[in-house]
């Protein structure tokens, strides 16, 4: 009995170390779990696009951004405490993401997706942050701004922000369902779809009202199309299936990405879960606006168009047709339908243009490692051929689109490619 | 509802989903790399042979591990050729390997050289730079490293043959300046360094006025020694 006595404190003190090493166990598989959460929302959010340069170490920044106005250099976001971001806080962090602010109060170049950031939770943001604080730090000092008199002045960014940023987190709306809510959630914060597919004003900012309304991505000359318009890349008529194909692999029965989308599939959005590229799928096709906005208007005089249409069947069938069909059928999904193709069809024609000048791969997804490619024509076809062939393409098999130009065809030829 | 309308239901409901996935089985590109390069095509020919534009370089033939190097190259941009960076931007490492195993299984004739507007003293230097190099100069011979026939050797050494003179001066122009650049040691970096612009002009004229053996495979790896490292050739 006595010895009884003089073991239970053992016993008791063997029982607590158990209880706190399950403890400590408990805390470090919650630790993972939000750590592994935050590398699916720092994906989610496309953060590599930016923050990692090409050859670079992995969110150390420095990647070059040209905009209209100057240069920006992104920033380290690894834990590294002298140049990255390894002495801030998850407050501080939160901050960043939410107000568009540096922790010590300085105002950050809207490049940064802090208007969409914005909506992101507060648990979301502590998981992105987690994650970060988690991943290997280099030392890499940021790389100053090369913006040009007026920009390189910030206090012009407060003007921006009362023009074109609202703080705050995202709203469910009750009248809509969770998977709608959860969607419109990831389209709207971490996505930051909006950056694209809504059109850039002369400031650089983007109107409430325009929010997905499409516009022409500065100095790289791509089109995003209008999500919300089903004569561009709304997706109304689309099926659930091959939204969220499109968005997994790159390629669907509809079409392909190509261009900076190209980028986007790669980056991010193959790794979302089924869920939430389901989610994001029927929240964009619950975007898209029923009826079809105003009908294009061609530019060209009759005689020329028909002249260039004529000639673009025969460019079209001696160079597209084995792969696209002499009906635009394609083959879905790898060689994508030209026929009753929003991409192909829509107002701006840039799109089509400078595919058929560089061509272009889908990424390498999981889902499609080995994407087949579209070969560049821009040393094989003059300029009045590309005009022709894209003509054809976007006024054949029923396509509502508008003749091109030659020259439309030979601005597009100097467009950058990187 | 009737008996036959639900069998009927049930019907529609199996036969159609089986229709549409054999339709698009039947209408499927052919699971092949030679479809899968296509865009490659127009600038390096069908069979990676080259075509007349006389800056783009046969592929055909290449050793795998030099066709590979140069396609991770391109993609992180450390090779400049934007509408090359363009095409394999986002593109795997296993997919770029399966392009760069096509293009070296790929065997079309070389073509015969054409005649050489050079001089024969133009012609005389490229050729005692190719086979024998520069002493005074300390410039190696190129079949030094490219191998004895300039057929070039596995994994990492290309052939020299089959490559037109704007191509061959374009490429040792930009070793010269940096703006071609490999992994270190960058041999190419330091040899052609100590080329003077005549000499490139030389060694261009020279090689394309090599004739095409009847077997222009690279040699097997091993078969020679290098003469000094370079880090696109793995020891």
């Amino acid at each position: 009995m006595r010895q009884l006595f003089t073991a239970l404190p053992r016993i008791a003190a063997l029982f607590a170390g158990m209880l706190a090493a399950s403890a400590v166990h408990a805390q470090t598989a919650a630790t993972n779990d939000i750590v592994k959460r935050g590398e699916y929302l720092a994906r989610a959010g496309d953060c590599i696009a930016c923050h990692t340069a090409p050859e670079g170490r992995t969110f150390a920044g420095a990647r070059a951004m040209p905009t209209p106005f100057g240069t920006l250099y992104s920033s380290n976001i690894t834990p590294d405490p002298e140049t990255g971001i390894g002495k801030w806080s998850a407050d501080d962090f939160y901050r960043t993401m939410h107000s568009g602010r540096f922790p010590d109060g300085g105002l950050i170049y809207p490049a940064m997706p802090f208007a969409s950031y914005t909506k992101v939770t507060r648990a979301d943001s502590d998981a992105i942050f987690a994650y970060l604080k988690s991943i290997p730090p280099v030392r890499q000092k940021n790389r100053e701004h090369d913006l040009r008199f007026p920009y390189n002045n910030r206090q012009l960014i407060l003007g921006w922000r009362t023009l074109y940023f609202s703080e705050g987190e995202f709203k469910n709306d009750p009248a809509k369902s969770a998977e709608w809510n959860r969607g419109a959630y990831l389209v709207e914060g971490l996505g930051h779809c909006g950056m694209c597919h809504s059109p850039i004003n002369a400031l650089g900012g983007t109107s409430q009202s325009d929010a997905f309304k499409g516009g022409l991505i500065p100095m790289q000359n791509w089109y995003a199309p209008s999500l919300t318009s089903n004569r561009e890349a709304g997706l109304g008529n689309w099926s659930i299936k091959d939204i969220t194909d499109l968005l997994q692999t790159g390629v669907s029965a509809r079409g392909v990405v190509y261009g900076p989308m190209a980028e986007v599939v790669h980056n991010s959005l193959q790794y979302l879960s089924d869920e939430d590229a389901r989610a994001m799928a029927v929240y964009l096709k619950g975007i898209a606006e029923g009826s079809a906005s105003s009908a294009p208007v061609s530019t060209l005089p009759n005689t020329e168009s028909s002249l260039l249409i004529s000639l673009g069947k025969t460019v079209y069938d001696k160079n597209c047709a084995s792969c696209h069909g002499a009906q635009g059928e394609g083959k879905p999904p790898h060689w994508p339908p030209l026929a009753n193709n929003q991409s192909i069809e829509m107002q701006s024609a840039v799109n089509p243009i400078r595919m058929v000048l560089n061509g272009g791969y889908p990424p390498g997804t999981k889902g499609n490692p080995r994407p087949y490619g579209m070969p560049p024509f821009a040393g094989v076809l003059s300029d009045n051929e590309v005009a022709a062939v894209v003509s054809y393409i976007r006024t054949a098999w029923g396509n509502r689109g508008t003749p091109v130009s030659a020259r439309d065809a030979n601005e597009l030829r100097s467009a950058p490619l990187d | 509802m009737s008996v036959r309308l639900t069998y009927a239901c049930l019907i529609s409901a199996v036969a159609l989903p089986t229709f549409a996935v054999s339709s698009q089985t039947l209408t499927q590109p052919p699971d092949t790399m030679a479809a899968r390069v296509e865009a490659c095509t127009p600038c390096h020919g069908n069979k990676g042979e080259g075509t007349s534009d006389v800056y783009f370089p046969r592929l055909a033939g290449k050793p795998s591990g030099y066709l590979y190097n140069q396609l991770l190259a391109f993609r992180s941009g450390r090779r400049k050729y934007p509408p090359m960076n363009y095409l394999l931007e986002f593109l795997p490492d296993p997919y770029l390997k399966d392009m760069a195993d096509y293009f070296a299984s790929q065997h079309p004739p070389l073509p015969t050289p054409a005649a050489s507007d050079a001089s024969a003293d133009v012609l005389k230097r490229g050729a005692a730079l190719v086979t024998h190099g520069d002493g005074a100069a300390q410039i190696p011979a190129c079949a030094s490293c490219h191998g004895p026939a300039l057929l070039g050797m596995e994994p990492g050494i290309p052939g020299l043959l089959g490559l037109r003179p704007n191509y061959v001066s374009a490429q040792l122009g930009g070793w010269r300046y940096g703006t071609r650049t490999a992994k270190a040691p960058d041999c190419m970096q330091q040899v052609a360094a100590k080329l003077t612009e005549a000499d490139v002009t030389a060694v261009a004229a020279y090689l394309a006025t090599r004739p095409a053996p009847a077997n222009a495979a690279p040699l097997p790896k091993g078969s020679y020694v290098l003469p000094f490292a370079c880090g696109s050739e793995p020891e």
